[in-house]
């Protein structure tokens, strides 16, 4: 394992995935997902809009560190309100 | 009747797993551990936080060459797509051309990308290549290893040479899905051919299209053995397209890695848009 050079901080950062998608898994299967046509016109289930958020979440980080450039923590803050934007909307 | 809930299945599954983790998800992850982190080779490793994220970010090299990678995939689907739509359809629809036809473009894309990049490479060479000699002979000013349109034109003319077909194709297998009840009711109507490519033809190809557009751009976003091998991404840096400046970043693991992953997250975000787009037109076509 010393060849995939793991740190802390982006161990950190595979579990929360991980435990993300643990999550969702078992919701999926107490609560069976139903597809919803949100404000982007499409049909999303759960999953697809746990997708968006990740992904969105990767390029909100980034904007941030390109635009501001300090204080990257607060970045998360936008995160998590987007998420819950996401969730709520799309 | 019950049905029986078992949930062995699942086993079978475990192969595609396995086979993913070890072919994609352990190297990303070992991808991002890269991008944090400081290294020359040795297994000796430095915490460097975002440090190569933020360089990759303010580089005015990886974002002109993100400009030009963007620029070649628009070109290529502008010319892709028209032109192998119109090959699919003149292309004979039944019968021996028609299979001597499907084989004659599927050529191209049995060739290994090296090689095509080698053909070319000669073909467009102004000493002794066909293509290069012939436009010299007569007046054209061409030469792709010194001039920057040159250089264009001749990786635009390689990557439609070797891919239109793939468009012709899909959008000939589109073609041939559709019953001739729709051309007859046509003939009935008086349709004009305009209105039938418009009416008819398109919307019911439209399925196959999104697949050879997706394909195509994702191909095209990622190109880097073509115009490594003819132009090597010159003169100066005039087709250094993304995975070539990737490439040339030197020899450190951090900021190869960092630009791996935005490179990553703009396939990936591509890639769903896309992914969307065909799924909803299938469930819009499937009502």
């Amino acid at each position: 394992m010393e060849w995939m050079a793991w740190t802390w901080p982006t161990a950190l950062f595979f579990a929360i995935i991980a435990m993300t998608l643990t999550v969702f898994t078992i919701l999926a299967i107490k609560f069976p997902e139903m597809s919803r046509m949100g404000v982007l016109g499409m049909e999303t289930t759960r999953g697809d809009r746990l997708f968006i958020t990740l992904l969105g979440s990767a390029f909100i980080n980034l904007a941030w560190l390109g635009v501001i450039g300090a204080k990257q923590p607060f970045a998360l803050i936008v995160c998590l309100v987007y998420a819950l934007a996401v969730f709520r909307w799309v | 009747m019950n049905k029986t809930v078992n949930q062995k299945a699942w086993f079978l599954v475990l192969p595609v797993i396995v086979l993913v983790a070890f072919s994609a998800v352990i190297p990303l992850m070992t991808v991002v551990n890269y991008s944090v982190q400081d290294t020359f080779g040795n297994n000796q490793f430095f915490w460097a936080g975002l440090e190569w994220f933020d360089i990759m970010l303010h580089s005015e090299r990886m974002w002109n060459a993100l400009g030009r990678q963007l620029f070649f995939s628009c070109i290529i689907l502008l010319i892709e797509v028209p032109l192998g739509i119109f090959i699919a359809l003149n292309m004979p629809k039944s019968g021996f051309w028609s299979s001597f036809c499907l084989v004659l473009m599927s050529l191209p894309l049995l060739i290994p990308w090296n090689v095509v990049g080698t053909i070319w490479q000669v073909f467009a060479r102004v000493d002794i290549g066909l293509l290069g000699y012939t436009l010299s002979a007569i007046g054209i000013e061409y030469n792709y290893t010194q001039e920057a349109f040159s250089a264009w034109a001749t990786i635009v003319a390689m990557d439609v040479w070797h891919w239109t077909s793939l468009v012709a194709l899909l959008a000939f297998a589109g073609l041939k899905s559709i019953p001739d009840a729709y051309y007859q009711a046509a003939k009935i109507d008086q349709a004009s051919r305009w209105a039938i490519f418009r009416y008819i033809e398109l919307p019911k190809m439209m399925g196959v299209l999104m697949i050879a557009i997706l394909l195509r751009f994702m191909d095209s976003f990622m190109i880097y053995t073509e115009p490594f091998v003819v132009t090597g991404g010159g003169p100066g840096n005039s087709t250094t397209m993304l995975s070539i400046d990737l490439v040339n970043q030197g020899f450190n693991l951090g900021p190869k890695a960092a630009f791996s992953i935005m490179y990553y997250l703009v396939i990936l975000l591509i890639s769903y848009v896309f992914y969307t787009v065909m799924t909803n037109m299938d469930k819009k076509e499937g009502k």
